[in-house]
């Protein structure tokens, strides 16, 4: 190949591959109007500004430990550790050329997708725990998640270790990143509790959230960062098969939503009998969960029925937390918990190379990973600093004590 | 001078205005409030779960008259806030006492 073609075919890649990075780090705006809408006014300064915090908690974690234990390229498929700092220099034109186009994207524009979906990692946790859990506890929490329990159960798989040198197929997170998430979540909200006042005398309380505008545009910001997420994923696209591919992958991940809202809306006006809007905007994420493991290889068609299913199950999900006594304002465990292990055995139906027991094998090890881990981290802050926050702040609201400041001055609330 | 305390419908507000304008009431105070009566508030849905929304919105209406307007105003507000539904709302109609203009200090009806 000519080399004028090698150096602008890499700078195609780097240039597709920052546009899907940035993407993704809009998917933090998502998470964070989303939350505010989802949870009570008096809890909305604190959530946002979880969510800003823990994004850049999650950027310099990732920096400083997460990028190095992830990409080791070390020999071991088990332990993680290999230091090799990020800031050595980034590809020379001359290995780039002498590679033959084998070297196809900066070494940083790596660094910077990587990063981004770590913070999406994290993000799916503050959902859950929102509206009682202590701020300063939860960026503890933030930085082992995702300077440590993210990144080993991140080497297990696109690292080279041992899941998947075992086969397992996760194309771009549906459990390495959301069910991580959510199982980190998980653990948390079963040390912390339920809200006050959520389940009474055997009943469930509904605790409306108190901005479905921002929650709808949360979901929106969402959904349109995710075609960076996925389409990201396929690392490269400068030739015909592999721009065809993220051509596929975008209108795979776009119809598996679509296909998760019209279920979830349908499956809560039976259930409910009313068109409830946050079970819809659920259903748009539990689509987009499911299709991550597997954009690629589906057909549209089958990919909106994979995304419809998980539409239908994230409602049902939502209904048993409930049940369970798991009380999680945003449904994140079951939008990214749920369906992000239908997401897993999804895989089979459109990849002949993925097997079922190697997903289940997967699934169970990053799920057992993080759940151990997390509740350790959860349980030894909860006997130190603690978790939650007192009965009185939780009733004044979380913005008041943790921030001091409320997101809606001018009005009477709580 | 009596004092009209009227309940509405939020929706209605703009049609009591106009009716009362007709009838020349020159001063109305509304207030944004929430209460219940027979109807006693009603259910809404969020994510499965059921809950009793006890105190609806309704708006509070204030309006100061001379005794010879009180007919007048409680069927203006009658035939304007009237749905025929459950939720209409009610009229107070009390003495009141005295008035005061900040502005020039008159008092009584001359304030009104």
């Amino acid at each position: 190949m000519d080399n004028q073609v090698i150096e602008l075919s890499y700078a195609l890649d780097t240039f597709y591959f920052l546009v899907m990075g940035a993407l993704v780090m809009w998917m933090a705006a998502g998470f964070a109007m989303l939350e505010a809408g989802m949870v009570r006014s008096k809890s909305t300064a604190e959530i946002l500004t979880k969510n800003i915090s823990l994004y850049s908690v999650a950027c310099i974690m990732y920096m400083l430990m997460g990028y190095n234990i992830m990409y080791s390229g070390t020999d071991s498929s088990i332990w993680p550790f290999g230091f090799d700092l990020l800031g050595s220099a980034d590809n020379s034109a001359e290995d780039v050329i002498a590679s033959g186009g084998d070297i196809y994207y900066s070494g940083l524009s790596d660094f910077f997708f990587q990063a981004v979906f770590v913070a999406a990692t994290m993000s799916i946790v503050s959902g859950a725990v929102a509206e009682r859990m202590k701020l300063w506890s939860f960026l503890i929490f933030a930085v082992v998640m995702t300077g440590f329990i993210y990144p080993v159960q991140g080497f297990w798989k696109w690292g080279g270790g041992f899941l998947d040198q075992a086969g397992f197929l996760d194309f771009a997170g549906s459990g390495v990143v959301h069910m991580c998430g959510a199982t980190a979540a998980l653990a948390g909200v079963i040390l912390l509790g339920a809200r006050k006042g959520r389940y009474v005398d055997g009943k469930v309380v509904a605790m409306p959230g108190c901005n479905m505008p921002l929650a709808t545009l949360g979901t929106f910001a969402l959904w349109l960062g995710w075609f960076g997420f996925n389409g990201g994923s396929e690392l490269i696209i400068s030739n015909v098969a592999e721009a065809n591919a993220v051509g596929l992958i975008f209108v795979n991940t776009n119809t598996a939503a679509a296909g998760g809202v019209v279920a979830a809306l349908i499956t809560a006006k039976l259930m409910f009998g009313k068109a409830d809007l946050t079970m819809a905007l659920n259903g748009a994420l539990g689509g987009l969960v499911s299709i991550t493991a597997e954009p690629l290889m589906p057909s549209p068609i089958l990919a909106t029925v994979i995304g419809a299913i998980g539409g239908v199950i994230v409602v049902f999900s939502i209904v048993t937390m409930d049940k369970i006594r798991i009380d999680d304002p945003v449904g994140a465990i079951s939008v990214h918990g749920v369906c992000g292990l239908w997401g897993l055995i999804a895989v089979v139906f459109s990849n002949p190379d993925a097997g079922i027991g190697t997903q289940l094998y997967g699934a169970v090890v990053i799920f057992a990973w993080t759940f151990i881990v997390s509740l350790i981290v959860w349980g030894i802050l909860k006997m130190t600093i603690g978790i939650r926050v007192s009965e009185e702040d939780e009733m004044e609201g979380v913005d008041y004590s943790e921030c001091g400041i409320e997101a809606y001055p001018e009005f009477v609330s709580k | 001078m009596k004092l009209i305390t009227a309940i509405i419908k939020p929706f209605k507000l703009d049609d009591v205005r106009e009716a009362l304008s007709e009838i020349s009431v020159t001063g109305i105070t509304a207030t944004e409030v929430k209460g219940f009566g027979r109807q006693k508030g009603h259910t809404e849905l969020y994510r499965g779960a059921e809950y009793v929304i006890d105190f609806l919105p309704k708006i509070k209406l204030e309006i100061a008259i001379n005794d010879d307007l009180v007919e007048s105003v409680i069927d203006a507000i009658t035939k304007a806030a009237n749905t025929g539904k459950i939720g209409d709302g009610k009229i107070f109609v009390s003495d009141l006492s005295e008035a005061i203009r900040i502005r020039t200090g008159e008092s009584g009806a001359e304030a009104l």
